[in-house]
Order: structure tokens, then C-alpha cells, then sequence
């Protein structure tokens, strides 16, 4: 059942191609400034970039309605970025800030948005796929239309969960999209030493009756266009769609990989077809941006990823009463040894 | 005697007990090309080759149960769980069939198996990678659950482990990974169910394990200068537990003060304290104290964080209490 897309399509109209180079821009610049904050020792713990990965993000949930939901795991930045998240709750998260999108409790990794009906990043591989077939079940359930978009790792696939969660989406024929953003490598495990085949299509689409495509996830329409395919069947009430996007990391898995696994070339020629730069290209030969309306853009990147490490940092941090808030409906009774 | 960081402690550990015998091999993830998460398995690949350390792809259920299936048949499986946060995927398989096994099968079959990772709360890695778990597979018969704290230890309760006809749960802290310690050159093993006496004491008895005996001694010593003698016991073996050891050390002191990195309401502590309450009701002058984590989940604010452990200042606190000093 899989396909190859190969030809971009214009799917979109100019402001929108616009605003998602817009929103590419700034997920990098976003990552290369958590990047220098994490090295300062003002972030700690793990902290995943998305750098290379943009397109995957910004061309999937860039074809959402707002009624929809999306769920993604531990590199989950550019997926709350691409939602329209704001950078300043972003990056005061990632600071420990009361003022994070999850009040600086949950870290780099764990990222939520409710409002944006952003379901969260998950740090435990695997763990949030059958959240996802929940999700989409609660929208048929409700009878409603909306779909649930679903991003895990090539590594995650390698989890019971995935298989659980899929093969119930297929059979129950669930509005889910399953995206594995194949970047051909989980921490230093290459894809040739972690699945049994190479072709990842095969592994989510016909064991679980839902059609599979393999997307170029350098070329952000690639991704849309397959993505709208997916949706309509997904609304029209046909089932899940199961896609591989294949992408690249250009940083290390956290922040202290010495990347013995890929050579200098490897990720120099992987850079070649940075997302960013072909879509960049693609649009200046579209004569829908110039180098002026570039350059601009990117000043302003710039200076709104400032303003949030700005206000990250004047930010409160949690209080050491905020330790029992949240743990469940209040009142919480903490069970203290004395 | 030569200083070793705990990680390589570990790592001579189980290179010794491989060359040992060949039915011992070790399997998790990233540990053969990628030389650990943690590099606990330096050199071990290049070593004894991919027969015997093996990567795995991130599928904790699959390979804990292929660990357990070898054990079954004679193999003497190392499986590294790269913490043990992550071995909550592979639960089903450690609690029902490592644990139930020999006794499900009248005594047939054994599980020889070491479950091995780090754990806890090692600065930010938030609720879902900070856990500490050993309260769990404590509670389970037929489990053995060792925390060794010290270099030494980690290298002998490991070759006793490995050599274990059980299954072991074999817990490390990330933060303990570079301390450094002295550890006896060769075949010295350190057996299990054994606590250790680490100092010795006569006004109250200080129990804990892992990570929190630095803290515990440190506060020991703090409290020696005003003239309380503790002794401090290092359980190093939680199940089964070396009620031995506490007991006569409760006898002679009268108080006790449990320490753990642990949630408290169902807790190591306790079952511990039970335990002594159980036995030596009579021989106590005040009731057992605990120092816990705080009752939280593990939160990713570092001020937070460093808030729930238990820190010098909360052990030396509770000390005072059972010694009645701080009116
Ligand atoms: C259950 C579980 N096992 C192991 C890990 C440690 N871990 C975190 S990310 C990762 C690699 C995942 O790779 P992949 O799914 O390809 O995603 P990518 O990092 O490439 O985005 C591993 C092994 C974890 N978080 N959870
Ligand atoms: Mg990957």
C-alpha cells in the first residue's frame, strides 16, 4: 500500500507558505538559542532539538483545523512552535518558569498546551502513541470531525505500544495520523540495527489496514499535501493513515551525544537539503518572498525569540508551595512521613 | 587497594564475571556500540563481541521477557534497563515471570537474571525519568532487590547478582556513576542480604542505602561535633532485608531514623520499620522517624527538585527529634 510522493504541488497560498517558513525560522532559531541557554546551564535535564526536522512539523499541523489535536513526544519544541505556541511560555519552560507552558514542572520534554489542543510531549518512548488512538476514538465518539495528529521516532515504533495502539485505530477505524519521523537513527542506534525492515511503511500500513506513504519531510508541501490526503480520509470517517516522513537530526539526540555514529560528511551532506533552505529557495523562485522581505523576517525572528528569553528570565520561579499543586484535583493530601 | 569510579566498578564487574563464565552476556540499549547511556558498559563490546553484548531497539517488554526465556534455559542474562523509569514498560514481564517462575513451576525453572540501571532524581529529568522504584519490586516475593551505594559494593553485590539464581534487581543512582571509592582487586564478592555497618555509633542507628548515604554520613558527622554518636548502616540489599544487622544495632542504640530517596507512604522505610516495630517494640525510647522524598511528583524546576531530597539539614532534624534535643 505504500507510495512515493515525488513532485511538489503548490497546496498553498502565498501567506501561508510565508507564514511557515516564518514558523521554520523560528523553531531553529528557538532550538540554537535553547542550545546556548542549556550550555549556560540555564536549562537542564534533556533537552531534544528538532533542528533539520522542521518541515515534518510545520507541514502537517500546518493543515489542521483548530478543533483538531495533535500529541508528539520528548522533541517536542518545533511541534508546540508549529501549533502556534508562543516562544516566551515555550522558552520559560524550558527555563523551570512558573510561567512555562507547563508551569516549569514539566521540562523540555514535556511541553502542553490545552488551549491549542496540543496534548503534550512524552518522554517515555512509545508511551503517548495509544493517547493519540484515544484521542481520535474520543472524536468519533463525540461524533465530532476533528482528527488527532500523532509524531513518534523511528525508535518508538520498536514498542509494544505502537502496535497495540495501531492495529485498534485500524480496526476501529479511528481519525488518527500516525507520522514516524524516520530521521534514521535513535540516540546512536542506526534503522538498520533497530527493525527487522527498512521500509517502514510496510511495518505501519497493511498490518493494520490503513494506506501508508512515504514523505520526502525535507520539502515542507510534500508533507502537507499528504497530510490533507490523510485528513479527508480521516474526516470522512475512513480511518487512520500511517505516514514516514523521512528526516534528518542535524544535533546530537540531547545535548552530551559525542555522535560517533554519522561522520562529518554524513551530516554535512544531510545539510544540503536543509528543509528550511529548499523551501526558502522554492519560494524566491516563486517570486513570493525576496531577499529584503528574508532578511527582515529573519530580524524579527530574532528579536521575538529575545523578548521570550527575556521574559523567561525575569520570570518567577515556582514557589516551593507549588510542590503539592496539580497533583490531583484540590485538595491534595500529601502522605508526609511526619 | 585501587580507586574506581562506581560506573567502572560496575563495568569490571561484569567484564570479570563474562570471562568467568560464557553463558553471561549483557543486552539493553545503546550498550554495545554506543558504550552505555551511562558508559557502565565501556569496552565491553569491543571486548566480548556482539554475541555477548547486545544492542537492542528501544522495546523494553521484548527484551526483558527474551532475558527471562534465556534465564530459563541456563543463560545468565545482564539486561541494562538505561533507567529503571523505563523498566515501568517492562513490568508485566519482571512481576509476573521473573518473579513468579521458580514458584509457578513447582521449582522447575529459575530465572538466573540481572535486571541492571540507573535511577532517580539526577538533576531535571522530571516526573517521568526521575523515578526510584525499589518499593515496588520490593513488595514482590521472589525478587531480590540490591542498591549498592559505594564503588565496592557496586562491584561485589554485582558479582553476586550475576551468580544469583534468582532474579536481581539491581538498581544504581545516576548521580553515584563518578564516585569514586576503593575496591578490592579480583574475585571479591559482596554478598547479598548483608547490610554493612558503616560507622559505628551508640546513641542512635541510622538506616539508608544508595545515593542518601552521603547525606546520612554527612549529617553523622555534623551531629558527632555536638556529641551524638550514630551509627549509620548502609542496607545494601533491601529484599531480602538483614533484619539481623538492624536489630542488634536498634537494640544497643534505642532510636532510629530511616533515610531514603523515596516516596514515603508505602515506602522502604515503611516496611522497615515495621519490621523493627514488630520485633523490638520494647527496645525503643522514641517512635522510628523517616526522611522521604517529598510526597510529589518529581517536578523539572531544579529549586523544586532539590527541595524533595532528603537534604543534611532534614536528617539531622529528624535525628534531633528522636534523640528528644530540640526543645
Ligand atoms: C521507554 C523508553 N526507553 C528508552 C528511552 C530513552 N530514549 C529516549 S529517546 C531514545 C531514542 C528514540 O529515538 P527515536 O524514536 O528514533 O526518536 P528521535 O530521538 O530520533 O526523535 C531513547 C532510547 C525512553 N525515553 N523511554
Ligand atoms: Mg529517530
Amino acid at each position: 500500500m505504500s507510495q512515493v510522493q515525488t513532485a511538489p504541488r503548490t497546496i498553498v497560498d502565498r501567506q501561508t507558505a510565508v507564514k511557515w517558513l516564518r514558523q521554520m525560522h523560528l523553531i531553529r532559531r528557538f532550538e540554537e538559542r535553547a542550545a546556548f541557554l542549556y550550555q549556560s546551564q540555564k536549562i537542564g535535564g534533556f533537552c531534544h532539538l528538532y533542528n533539520g526536522q522542521e518541515a515534518c512539523a510545520v507541514g502537517s499541523i500546518g493543515m489542521l483545523r483548530e478543533d483538531d489535536y495533535l500529541i508528539t513526544a520528548y522533541r517536542d519544541h518545533g511541534h508546540a512552535l508549529a501549533r502556534g505556541m508562543d516562544p516566551k511560555p515555550a522558552m520559560a519552560e524550558l527555563l523551570g518558569k512558573s510561567t512555562g507552558c507547563s508551569t516549569g514542572k514539566g521540562g523540555s520534554m514535556h511541553f502542553f498546551e490545552a488551549e491549542k489542543n496540543f496534548l503534550g510531549g512524552h518522554a517515555i518512548v512509545g508511551s503517548h502513541i495509544p493517547l493519540a488512538t484515544g484521542v481520535a476514538f474520543a472524536a468519533k465518539y463525540k461524533k465530532t470531525d476533528s482528527v488527532c495528529l500523532c509524531y513518534f521516532g523511528d525508535g518508538a515504533i520498536n514498542q509494544g505500544s505502537f502496535h497495540e495502539a495501531l492495529n485498534m485505530a485500524g480496526m476501529w477505524k479511528l481519525p488518527a495520523i500516525y507520522y514516524v519521523e524516520n530521521n534514521l537513527i535513535a540516540m546512536g542506534t542506526q534503522l538498520e540495527r533497530s527493525s527487522a525492515v527498512l521500509d517502514l511503511t510496510v511495518r505501519g500500513g497493511d498490518p493494520f489496514k490503513m494506506p501508508a506513504y512515504r514523505v520526502d519531510a525535507n520539502d515542507v508541501e510534500q508533507v502537507a499535501e499528504i497530510t490533507q490526503l490523510a485528513i479527508a480520509r480521516a474526516r470522512a470517517g475512513e480511518g487512520p493513515t500511517f505516514i514516514e516522513a523521512i528526516t534528518y537530526r542535524f544535533r546530537g539526540h540531547s545535548m552530551s551525544d559525542p555522535q560517533k555514529y554519522r561522520t562529518k560528511e554524513d551530516l554535512e551532506k544531510a545539510k544540503q537539503r536543509d528543509p528550511i533552505l529548499l523551501w526558502e529557495n522554492r519560494l524566491l523562485q516563486r517570486g513570493w518572498i525576496d531577499e529584503s522581505s528574508l532578511e527582515q523576517m529573519r530580524d524579527e525572528i530574532k528579536e521575538e525569540v529575545e523578548a521570550a528569553i527575556e521574559f523567561a528570565e525575569n520570570s518567577p520561579e515556582p514557589g516551593p508551595e507549588d510542590l503539592y499543586t496539580n497533583i490531583t484535583v484540590a485538595p491534595y493530601i500529601p502522605q508526609e512521613s511526619d | 587497594m585501587p580507586i574506581l569510579a562506581y560506573r567502572d566498578a560496575l563495568n569490571q564487574a561484569m567484564a570479570e564475571e563474562m570471562e568467568r563464565d560464557d553463558n553471561v552476556y549483557l543486552m539493553g540499549e545503546e550498550v554495545a556500540e554506543y558504550n552505555g547511556a551511562y558508559k557502565v558498559s565501556q569496552g565491553l563490546w569491543e571486548r566480548f563481541g556482539s554475541r555477548r553484548v547486545i544492542d537492542t531497539p528501544i522495546s523494553e517488554e521484548g527484551f526483558a521477557g527474551i532475558g527471562i526465556g534465556s534465564a530459563m534455559v541456563g543463560l545468565r542474562p545482564i539486561i541494562e534497563f538505561m533507567t529503571f523509569s523505563f523498566s515501568l514498560v517492562a513490568i508485566d514481564q519482571i512481576l509476573n515471570n521473573a518473579a513468579n517462575m521458580r514458584y509457578m513451576s513447582g521449582g522447575q525453572f529459575s530465572v538466573p537474571i540481572v535486571f541492571r540501571g540507573s535511577s532517580g532524581m539526577a538533576g531535571c529529568l522530571a516526573a517521568t525519568h526521575s523515578h526510584r522504584l525499589e518499593a515496588i519490586y520490593s513488595h514482590f516475593p521472589g525478587l531480590t532487590v540490591v542498591m549498592p551505594a559505594t564503588a565496592a559494593d557496586a562491584k561485589g553485590l554485582l558479582k553476586s547478582s550475576i551468580r544469583s539464581d534468582d532474579p536481581v534487581i539491581f538498581i544504581e543512582h545516576e548521580n553515584l556513576y563518578g564516585e569514586k571509592g576503593e575496591v578490592p582487586d579480583g574475585d571479591v564478592l559482596t554478598p547479598i542480604g548483608k547490610a554493612n555497618v558503616v560507622r559505628e555509633g551508640s546513641d542512635v542507628t541510622l538506616l539508608t542505602y544508595s545515593r542518601s548515604l552521603i547525606n546520612t554520613l554527612a549529617a553523622a558527622e555534623q551531629l558527632a561535633g555536638e556529641g551524638v554518636s550514630a551509627e549509620v548502616i548502609d542496607l545494601r540489599t533491601l529484599r531480602p532485608l538483614d533484619l539481623d544487622t538492624i536489630l542488634t544495632s536498634v537494640v544497643k542504640t534505642h532510636r532510629c531514623v530511616i533515610i531514603e530517596e523515596n516516596w514515603p507512604y508505602c515506602g522502604i522505610g515503611a516496611g522497615v520499620a515495621d519490621r523493627i516495630y514488630q520485633k523490638v517494640f520494647d527496645e525503643l525510647d522514641a517512635p522510628i522517624r523517616r526522611v522521604t522524598v517529598k510526597d510529589a511528583p518529581i517536578p523539572y524546576n531544579r529549586n523544586l527538585e532539590a527541595s524533595m531530597l532528603p537534604t543534611v539539614d532534614r536528617i539531622v532534624a529528624k535525628i534531633n527529634d528522636v534523640l528528644y534535643r530540640n526543645a
